[in-house]
């Protein structure tokens, strides 16, 4: 029996309880002073629901475009070889590293009507900056890594043999890649994209800054609760907050649950 | 015989053609994926720096040196000096308890720690505004006492050691999980104290991994945006941090100097790449070398 458990785990749980089951215990009894009229009242505010339809619709569009993506990333990275390819597998992990408030000024200037990539845009018609496609590359920028990095490893354990089983067989590339791989490789593709998209519900940093923030137009849910704060309005911040939290609590519970069933525990985060 | 030779040759070729791809479709998804890993990551780490520098070195000098500027830099430090160390204490703690022992509730602990992932910024920055805010409950207290956390230097440390809180803890449980006790109870059994096992075993064997962490720790320390945001209150030369100096030049149209600002960051952010990744190559160096000793004895 090693010596120090009273210790470790009694430190360990008193700055767990200090640092996040304080406040957490303190935005759930906020919310409970909440009457059930005042909370209807606050989360049927016009502007709040099209700021969750927003956001929503633009998370959901970033974690697809991610999947298909994050695929591609992950299967060039394990399956080919190309000059570069370590500085590539570096370079998938800037957006992590990259603080949010430096991606979204950059991407802002960039998507810019003048900007390097926006003036491109402009005989097309596209808008980036202060539209939805704005919002939508932003969370994509900030949560590119997910499904790269829990495919990765899924990949990489994929043996052959399967795959020329089945070609041995007869069948063709891309029969093997639908009936061999993707089966395989789904619920690893399934977990980034939920994660990906918890992510993109609650960017805030790299949004703001592209996103021009219109009332009912570009306004995300994470700026709703910001903006409540800034008014001082606490009760209306808690009630969404509570609401974005537990959506986001749930998405993770649901990936356990992927995870646990298919019994391997990919790499984190 | 050459013949038959051949003839298996061709088959193993047919079998490797089965598991991979044309070689012009490989080339076209390589080219797919790099075009957009240029145009999503590289062109925009370019263009951090070639718009810090667009209106020459004395501009960009002038608002990293600036006072305010200055200012915001050092709180950034201590924000990361202070929440760094804080989180190795606990990330150590924490996972000496959950690796080298038994207990009920092992699941749960670890699940709390994992909480701040699942928190979006903004809010994490709420439930200090709540709990240590003016209208809180302990918000007459603390103003009769002079403490100010909330729009305060405190508030910002607060949220930042929030928000960093599962980084090293999460790279040090599955390490020590796998190293085991053995290693401890056989420096114990050699009558060596429970700190002595800590300091000469212990923490060598996973000192690459604590570092890995305070790394990644330290970059969203030194990065934290949203929920450093809600508790600053974005006081000029008080309580502004790196990444709200950024948002208040952007918003005055001062793009040169926002990028100047932000280019300090983006710097940070290639650091901790490249550190990240040596520290990779070594782990996987060290992984190989002792499977080579490994089959060595064997």
């Amino acid at each position: 029996m090693l010596p120090g458990f009273k210790l470790s785990l009694g430190l360990g749980v008193f700055y767990l309880s200090l640092i996040v089951l304080l406040p957490a215990i303190t935005l759930v009894l906020q919310t409970l002073e909440i009457s059930w009229d005042e909370f209807v009242f606050y989360l049927t505010d016009p502007r709040l629901i099209a700021a969750f339809k927003v956001t929503f619709a633009a998370a959901a569009c970033a974690s697809l475009f991610n999947g298909a993506l994050g695929l591609l990333l992950a299967w060039i990275l394990v399956r080919y070889e190309f000059p570069g390819k370590k500085l590539v597998d570096t370079l998938v992990d800037l957006p992590f590293a990259l603080p949010t408030a430096v991606a979204g000024l950059t991407l802002s200037a960039l998507f810019a009507q003048n900007g390097w990539l926006g003036r491109w845009l402009v005989p097309l018609d596209i808008k980036v900056s202060y539209t939805f496609i704005g919002i939508v590359i932003a969370m994509l920028f900030t949560s590119i890594p997910f499904v790269v990095r829990t495919l990765q490893p899924v990949l990489e354990d994929l043996s052959p043999e399967y795959e020329e089983a089945a070609a041995s067989l007869g069948a063709s590339r891309s029969q093997i890649f639908r009936r061999i791989i993707l089966p395989h490789i789904r619920p690893a593709l399934l977990i980034g994209m939920a994660l990906s998209f918890v992510r993109s519900l609650g960017e805030f940093g790299a949004v703001i800054f592209i996103a021009g923030n219109m009332p009912y137009e570009t306004e995300v849910v994470s700026l709703m609760i910001f903006t409540y704060i800034g008014e001082y309005n606490y009760p209306a911040a808690a009630a969404v907050a509570m609401l974005i939290l537990a959506a986001s609590l749930l998405l993770l519970l649901v990936i356990q649950v992927i995870q646990s069933y298919y019994g391997r525990r990919h790499r984190k985060i | 015989m050459s013949g038959a030779v051949s003839s298996l040759n061709r088959r193993a070729l047919r079998a490797t053609d089965a598991t991979t791809e044309p070689l012009w479709v490989r080339i076209l998804l390589t080219a797919i994926a790099l075009s957009f890993l240029a145009l999503f990551l590289v062109i925009p780490l370019i263009a951090v720096f070639t718009e810090a520098f667009s209106r020459g070195a004395d501009v960009y000098w002038a608002a990293i040196t600036e006072p305010d500027a200055w200012h915001a830099i050092k709180l950034t430090l201590l924000a990361a000096a202070i929440s760094v160390p804080l989180n190795v204490v606990f990330g150590l703690s924490a996972a000496w308890a959950i690796t080298k022992f038994h207990f009920r509730g092992k699941q749960a602990l670890i699940t709390l720690i994992d909480l701040p992932f699942a928190v979006s910024p903004v809010v994490a920055g709420l439930i200090y505004v709540l709990l240590f805010g003016a209208q809180s409950w302990l918000g007459p207290w603390l103003s009769d006492n002079n403490i100010k956390i909330i729009f305060a230097v405190p508030g910002i440390v607060l949220a930042t050691v929030f928000v960093t809180f599962p980084f090293i803890a999460r790279e040090l449980i599955p390490l020590m999980e796998e190293q085991g006790t053995s290693y401890e109870e056989a420096s114990l059994t050699l009558g060596a104290s429970g700190w002595q096992t800590f300091w000469r075993v212990t923490l060598p064997s996973i000192k690459w991994g604590l570092l890995y962490g305070i790394i990644l720790c330290n970059a969203r320390a030194m990065g934290e945006f949203g929920a450093v945001s809600v508790v600053s209150g974005h006081i000029r030369g008080q309580t502004n941090t790196l990444p709200l100096h950024i948002e208040i030049l952007y918003n005055e149209y001062q793009f040169a100097a926002a990028f100047a600002a932000a280019s300090l960051l983006a710097g940070l952010a290639l650091i901790t790449l490249v550190v990240k990744s040596l520290l990779e190559w070594h782990h996987v160096r060290e992984r190989e070398k002792a499977v080579r000793a490994a089959s060595q004895q064997a």
